[in-house]
């Protein structure tokens, strides 16, 4: 498609406000870490509307953008190992009948956390922040069920394309 | 939502349910001190017995009163190790993902010992 870039771009820019909208949050979960995503719904789309590849780039694209803005270098180390894995699962998941958008962006959000979980672990290398995986498993469950629902509704209503 | 959906959903949450269950088994007690990492080497084990403060290569504050570890002050900009809360359980702990720190909580309270162990 010719304007592969110009749509890239776009996407790019939605994703950053995205994660930019997700700092201005106020909603302390309680437990650190555990965060909407929000950003992650943009990645979702792109995998389903046009592929993995895309859907790397872009995810690569707005962690580092994102780190250098609104964090530092180490939460780009993080957010790449959660989301690295996470859009690796998902495309994994995805290839696989039987789930719809809901489950794949469970099983990144899952994913997500576990990576970073497992960062953390090596990072200050103390098991004993294993004892968060359950917390951060159904934080995960949850929050990937409800951007997975968000991200079924939008792909309903967006045409289709081929970028 | 799909069959499979569910299935993911389910199996994820049993397998959240099993670990959650696992301290229940083993049984939670009060720890005995609080070991301190700092850049992936132990910086120092203190003991839970004993009110003290410990400054952590002046990056973070840990502050132990009644049984119980906090860490107090942190220089880093996201404080979620700040406000986290106490920890006294054999087990818990306390991150600072910016800094590299983190407490953990370890042994029995029958370990307490008067003189923490410093290093």
């Amino acid at each position: 498609m010719k304007n592969r870039a110009a749509y890239f771009g776009v996407f790019t820019a939605l994703a950053l406000i995205f994660s930019y909208v997700e700092t201005l949050i106020p909603i302390n979960f309680g437990i650190p870490g555990v965060k909407l995503g929000l950003a992650n719904l943009i990645i979702v789309i792109v995998l389903y509307q046009t592929g993995w590849r895309e859907a790397l780039l872009l995810s690569v694209t707005r962690i580092v953008l994102a780190g250098f803005l609104f964090g530092s270098l180490f939460s780009i180390l993080y957010s790449l190992a959660g989301g690295l894995l996470s859009l690796a699962v998902m495309a994994f998941i995805k290839r696989y009948k039987g789930f719809s958008v809901i489950g794949v962006s469970i099983a990144g959000g899952v994913s997500h956390n576990v990576g970073q979980l497992a960062v953390a672990m090596l990072a200050v290398s103390t098991w004993q922040i294993g004892y968060y995986l359950p917390v951060l498993l159904i934080a995960g469950l949850l929050t990937g069920a409800l951007i997975g629902f968000v991200s079924r509704e939008v792909l309903k209503r967006i045409p289709e394309r081929n970028m | 939502m799909k069959r499979n959906d569910w299935l993911l959903a389910a199996g994820i949450l049993i397998v959240a349910v099993v670990l959650l269950c696992v301290p229940l088994f083993r049984g939670t007690q009060n720890g005995g001190s609080v070991s301190v990492m700092a850049d992936g080497e132990l910086f120092g084990t203190y003991s839970l017995g004993v009110d003290q403060t410990v400054d952590i290569n002046g990056s973070n504050r840990l502050v132990i009163s009644g049984g119980t570890a906090r860490m107090e002050w942190a220089d880093c900009p996201d404080q979620v190790c700040v406000h986290h809360r106490e920890i006294s359980l054999d087990g818990e702990s306390i991150i600072c993902l910016p800094n590299r720190v983190a407490l953990a909580v370890e042994g029995r309270e029958t370990d307490r010992e008067v003189d923490g162990i410093a290093r």
